[in-house]
């Protein structure tokens, strides 16, 4: 039987960009992993139960189970939708409010000193600290350490938008538009938007890989997610102590961690070449 | 050339401002009342008027920050809610881990990353290159911590070569000192290698596409002569300026590394303030930090003049 015409062309854009699919297709299996949780052998990821603490990984406990005696395996499984639920929502509102105040930058000089000032100095705190210094003084829940995130990442959508803005405004199809007298909300959509958008969605997936770190890194020092929610780094944070007789604790959230941080890139640098096959071959 | 310098400093003193006003307005602009937050679910109303007091949240907002502006640049960064001694003393007592700590990262990550990116360029499209590459991606990926405990459960726990955690002075005996920083340093430097050394490798791949370079190869100068002498330095400023930048990550990074070795460090008493929410001390932490960054990135834009003489401000 002849194989499929989707299989084949997925065999196609496979052996022209192996480590892009594979990318996407690890991050994908985590998301059907993370959304098909509950049908997935797991137990309520909460369920304490005191006899059955710290036992290594078994036939019973696939992870093994927390001082708790909570089964880690769900735990990791309920804890890949905190951290995908936070990547997705960073790369998303940071992308789009890097959009807007770029666009704006770039198009109404006087603001743009004023605008960029404001970012180079956001940009100078490095972003884990301003997420702390943030994170410390709301209360912890997922949407505050989104907020968090997200002003740390903006800046550096901005800039990016700016410097494309910049670039096109001088094009000449975009200087013979506003020759012609095209109003600005016409030149955005026509001209701007579509050369924007690749590049700014190659960013937005390296935002997400780096949310999710973000996430990991201020959940593990205390200023996160609250420690109810069982995100990767609240699983890590708590087994801080016990790291030496249970690395177990600590390897299995963060190898599904690093291996979806690492489907993120893959992909993102796939877009990026396919996008630009003149910066491919330089990076 | 001088215009220039004076131009940079003045705007890495706007930057500076607009940080300190930055740190400043986050207690202003969080919702809800800091003061009860600050003082957690247990705090009576009489502790939560004392931090309000003690923050100065009933003064105008002007009058605040003036105040608040005018002790920052006589070098007083406050006094700690918890412990009620000044910031800069607290800082003052946990420098010397960061410091080793970030240094020898610094160190060692350029002098690893630097020669990896020059090998990768040379042998582009080898399997050098793509291990090189390789590795650069999986370097971005690993969170610090993630590896520093992969790390200490190789070769503390199972190898029992070097320390699990703690951290010795250099004044207690150079040897006992470097042991201790060999895998936190180790752990911090990776993401950083990664980064220096796809630049690295970026910028050397440009400039090993000149004709200076190819007449340099032509007239018989050995292949690693071309590399250093010629190539290098011509590829210097994109990778001294990688450096720079990456320092934010390292600052990031080194909070956790700190917490994972329990190295006592401004690191550690970043995350002790963050549990006893000691917000003058982020306040402060947040400043250094920061201040740090800009003045080193100075520093790297005033070097450009050194690699490319040809840059005329």
């Amino acid at each position: 039987m002849a194989a499929s015409p989707t299989w084949q062309r997925f065999r196609d854009a496979f052996r022209r960009h192996p480590t892009a699919i594979a990318g996407g297709v690890i991050l994908l299996v985590m998301l059907v992993a993370a959304l098909a949780a509950p049908w997935l052998g797991t137990v309520d990821p909460q369920a304490v139960a005191p006899v059955k603490r710290l036992k290594q990984p078994s036939a019973d406990f696939w992870f093994g189970s927390d001082m708790m005696g909570r089964d880690v395996y769900s735990r990791v499984l309920y804890g890949a939708r905190v951290s995908l639920a936070i990547g997705i929502a960073v790369a998303a509102l940071s992308t789009f409010l890097g959009l807007v105040i770029g666009l704006v930058t770039g198009f109404i000089r006087w603001l743009d000193a004023i605008v960029m000032r404001i970012m180079d100095g956001l940009m100078s705190i490095p972003p884990v600290l301003l997420a702390i210094a943030l994170m410390a003084l709301t209360k912890a829940s997922m949407e505050n350490v989104i907020v968090a995130i997200t002003l740390a990442e903006v800046p550096r959508v901005v800039r990016l938008v700016r410097s494309l803005v910049l670039t096109l405004r001088e094009e000449p199809y975009v200087a013979a538009a506003v020759a012609a007298g095209t109003r600005l909300p016409l030149i955005l959509t026509r001209h701007i938007l579509p050369n924007i958008a690749a590049p700014l969605l190659v960013q937005a997936t390296y935002v997400c890989a780096s949310a999710m770190i973000t996430e990991a890194i201020l959940s593990f020092i205390g200023a996160g997610t609250p420690p109810n929610i069982p995100s990767w780094g609240n699983i890590m944070a708590e087994a801080r102590s016990l790291f030496q007789i249970a690395g177990y604790l600590i390897l299995f959230p963060g190898i599904c961690l690093s291996v979806t941080v690492l489907a993120v890139n893959l992909l993102g640098d796939g877009m990026r070449d396919a996008l630009d096959p003149r910066l491919a071959r330089r990076m | 050339m001088f215009a220039y310098v004076v131009r940079r400093l003045f705007a890495t003193i706007v930057v500076m401002a607009v940080v300190a006003l930055v740190v400043f307005l986050l207690l202003y602009l969080t919702p809800g009342d800091p003061a009860a937050i600050l003082a957690g679910d247990a705090a009576t109303s009489d502790d939560i008027r004392r931090i309000r007091e003690k923050l100065g949240l009933d003064e105008p907002f002007l009058v605040r920050f003036g105040g608040w502006l005018w002790r920052l640049l006589h070098g007083d960064l406050g006094i700690s809610i918890f412990t009620n001694l000044p910031v800069t003393h607290l800082i003052a007592q946990r420098i010397e881990p960061t410091l080793s700590l970030t240094l020898c990262t610094l160190l060692i990550s350029v002098l690893v990353a630097v020669p990896l990116g020059v090998v990768a360029a040379a042998r582009a499209g080898t399997w050098i290159d793509r291990a090189v590459m390789g590795f650069s991606v999986l370097g971005f990926s690993l969170p610090v911590f993630v590896l520093a405990y992969i790390l200490i459960l190789t070769f503390s726990i199972g190898l029992d070569w070097l320390p699990v955690q703690g951290y010795r002075p250099i004044r207690d005996g150079v040897w006992e000192w470097a042991r201790h920083l060999v895998l936190p340093s180790t752990a911090l430097g990776t993401v950083y290698i990664a980064l220096i050394a796809r630049i690295t490798r970026a910028s050397m791949l440009d400039v090993l596409s000149q004709d200076y370079v190819r007449t340099a190869q032509a007239k018989g100068l050995a292949p690693h002569a071309v590399l250093t002498g010629h190539a290098l330095k011509n590829a210097a400023v994109p990778i001294v300026t990688v450096i720079g930048i990456g320092i934010g990550l390292l600052i990031g990074g080194a909070i956790v590394t700190e917490t994972v070795f329990a190295i006592p460090g401004i690191g550690r008493l970043t995350v002790d303030s963050i549990l006893r929410r000691d917000y003058p001390i982020i306040q402060g932490v947040v400043l250094l930090f920061s201040a740090s960054y800009v003045l080193i990135n100075l520093a790297v834009d005033l070097s450009y003049m050194f690699f490319d003489p040809r840059i005329r401000y």
